[in-house]
């Protein structure tokens, strides 16, 4: 433990709507039109340890995805460092960065979308360890076989189409295909959201037997609060784009910090709780292309004051592994 | 089970999919009753006839899905069979129902108010149109929709997701409706919108008497809204009782072992149990139990259907090996 696998440095990542001719003439010709901005991801900073499972938690719009395809490195971001192993990806040499891109590996959502229905699984999963020079091409069955069995597909079934599988088993060839290049490193984009609690539950056991048998380390990126306190050693809570609470799993879900955790914790529906009276958080997320001023759960917050207004809470540790986002903590 | 002031009793419901393949017995074999006021949870995973047991009540199972027996007795009358004039005039008016994709059921180029009014004056041609629109925006009012007069004059598309869920409820509610069928009306949503709309909805039932049927593969959802549950797989309700004690104490293996896969902060850590293998498909459902091929106490004579029995007092189950001893671990 406590090796340090990834660290990230105040990422940000914008996304610009540019405005078209007939803006930028009405801009020029003094009307009060600017770019729109999204901050999708607005100065994070975080680190994860070898070996450890992060979840990364979130509602729709807070960044929790941006986030991840940052460090699978298909999104580039605006500003701001990914330290991998120490080295920051941009200061990488070609063949540092080509490793690091092989060892950081992602699982999508949507095992329907992000598998190729024309290739074979064989071809799927086996096509870029010959590509990257794992095997040789001859050696692909038996690699493939291998890294089935590995995941709890038959091998058998190496020749067949992604549509002839279920979803759970889909999600198990888009896992064979990340593993297939021996990461270190999986990022998975709420991996598990698609499938059925039966299947939910195999694919979870399969993603902790293989932490311990190759010894990965995860970002377990994920809307379901329930998923995450399973599978994870620390949680990291996300709203509109930046953190606003990290923490160890046990102290986060026994005495959340952030408001907003706290408010998140509650609505959370658990099969041990009946008859609930529900009492709602207050109106809607806040449009990431127009936030609220200062701490961005402040319109939403039972406990906000002038200071959450106008002044952008920092994250500061305030117990030791944890850290939150919240000018109560000040004491104020 | 059957209490004379059942709102809704179901008996022995068969609806079949008379497709190119083969028969799908989608729903085969469905009884259940809802009281006035009375919330029940209708839970089952992709494939196991919940939604169609929906449809079938409302009269919306489109071909090649027929209602092919079985009774529907709604305050006493009888709706299959219904001529479908008759069955039109009490959709929507007695009878409502909430989908899971608001933007799929509300017309995208009539405004809300166009579409509110609509639904009160196809029922009733007498009201007037300002006593209708008066009407439409108390019910907006009474789902949580701020500024309900300017919403009114809004589009679909202005909405967010969370509020056009609302607008749909407020549809639903418009006519006062006796009995609510609600199709994973929030597995769309983010976990704080959820914890609203479920706030409305047991709002509903409490103050208007409204009965409800909420159709979720989301157990936990179930866990605080419902007042009784049915656990629905391959086409047949497995499980069926009050909600503590179906979830405390359940008596099917399959409930038990759903139970069991569900993740949550008792199982941190631990392996999950998993039920193994798949649900069958409909088109070729083994003889017997459809949950045989799964379960670990099956024997020879689950090769025959089990009928409905009372292991423990106010539960109906199928099932010739229930857990009578609840200590026993899950898989046993």
């Amino acid at each position: 433990m406590s090796q340090t696998m990834l660290q990230i440095d105040n990422l940000t990542r914008n996304f610009v709507k540019k405005l078209d001719l007939a803006g930028r003439i009405a801009q020029k010709l003094g009307a009060d039109i600017r770019e729109e901005v999204v901050h999708a991801v607005d100065g994070v900073s975080l680190s994860i340890d070898k070996g450890g499972v992060v979840g990364l938690v979130g509602e729709s719009g807070c960044g929790k995805s941006t986030l991840g395809r940052m460090i699978a490195g298909i999104l580039p971001p605006t500003s701001g460092r990914i330290v991998y192993k120490d080295v920051a990806l941009t200061d990488m040499n070609p063949l540092e960065a080509k490793r690091a891109a092989l060892e950081i590996q992602m699982i999508f959502q949507d095992p329907f979308a992000s598998l190729n229905p024309r290739m074979r699984v064989i071809d799927i999963i086996g096509e870029a360890p010959v590509a990257h020079g794992f095997i040789k091409p001859s050696e692909m069955q038996d690699y493939v076989s291998d890294v089935m069995r590995r995941v709890g597909l038959d091998p058998d079934y190496r020749r067949r189409y992604p549509h002839q599988f279920s979803g759970g088993q889909r999600q198990r060839i888009g896992i064979a295909r990340a593993l297939a290049v021996k990461p270190e490193f999986l990022v998975c984009d709420e991996a598990i959201a698609a499938l059925d609690v039966s299947i939910q539950a195999q694919v979870i056991n399969l993603f902790m037997d293989l932490r311990e048998d190759l010894d990965l380390t995860y970002l377990f990126i994920s809307h379901d609060l329930s998923v995450v306190e399973h599978i994870s050693d620390r949680v990291v809570i996300m709203y509109l784009g930046r953190i606003v609470e990290i923490a160890e799993t046990d102290d986060l879900f026994d005495a959340p910090n952030h408001p907003y955790t706290v408010a998140l914790l509650n609505e959370v529906p658990r099969v041990d709780q009946r008859g609930l009276d529900y009492k709602p958080v207050e109106d809607e997320i806040p449009s990431p292309l127009d936030p609220p001023s200062g701490c961005h759960f402040h319109p939403r917050c039972p406990h906000a004051t002038d200071r959450c207004k106008a002044e952008r809470p920092q994250l500061r540790e305030i117990a030791p592994k944890r850290w939150s986002a919240c000018h109560l903590n000040d004491g104020t | 089970m059957t209490t004379p002031a059942a709102t809704l009793d179901v008996r022995d419901l068969k609806t079949h999919f008379f497709t190119k393949a083969g028969v799908a017995r989608a729903v085969d074999g469905v009884s259940f009753t809802v009281g006035k006021g009375e919330v029940v949870g209708l839970v089952g995973e992709s494939g196991s006839g919940k939604s169609v047991t929906g449809f079938s009540i409302i009269g919306l199972v489109d071909p090649p899905g027929r209602v092919v027996s079985g009774e529907v007795l709604f305050k006493g009358q009888n709706l299959i069979g219904l001529d479908p004039e008759q069955m039109r005039r009490l959709r929507g008016d007695r009878i409502a129902m909430i989908f899971q994709d608001p933007m799929m059921t509300l017309n995208p180029v009539l405004r809300v108010d166009t579409q509110m009014v609509e639904t009160i004056r196809a029922h009733d041609s007498s009201v007037s149109k300002a006593d209708a629109l008066a009407r439409a925006r108390d019910a907006l009012g009474q789902v949580g929709i701020p500024a309900p007069d300017e919403r009114l004059r809004s589009y679909p598309h202005q909405f967010s997701g969370g509020m056009r869920q609302r607008v749909a409820i407020a549809i639903a509610l418009l006519n006062k409706p006796d009995l609510i069928i609600a199709d994973e009306p929030t597995t769309a949503l983010d976990v704080t919108i959820q914890g609203q709309i479920l706030y409305e909805a047991q709002k509903l039932c409490r103050e208007t008497g409204t009965s409800m049927i909420w159709i979720t593969h989301d157990l936990a959802v179930v866990a605080g809204l419902a007042d009784k549950i049915c656990v629905m797989y391959g086409g047949r309700i497995v499980e069926q009782g009050g909600i503590d004690d179906v979830l405390d104490h359940p008596v099917h293996p399959y409930t038990r072992g759903l139970l069991g896969s569900v993740p949550g902060h008792n199982t941190r850590g631990q392996r999950l149990y998993q039920i193994p293998g798949m649900a069958p498909s409909l088109l070729n459902l083994p003889e017997g139990c459809a949950f045989q091929a799964r379960c670990p106490r099956a024997d020879a004579a689950c090769g025959v259907e089990p009928s409905i029995t009372e292991p423990v007092p106010g539960r109906a189950v199928r099932c010739f090996h229930p857990h009578l001893d609840q200590d026993e671990e899950i898989g046993a």
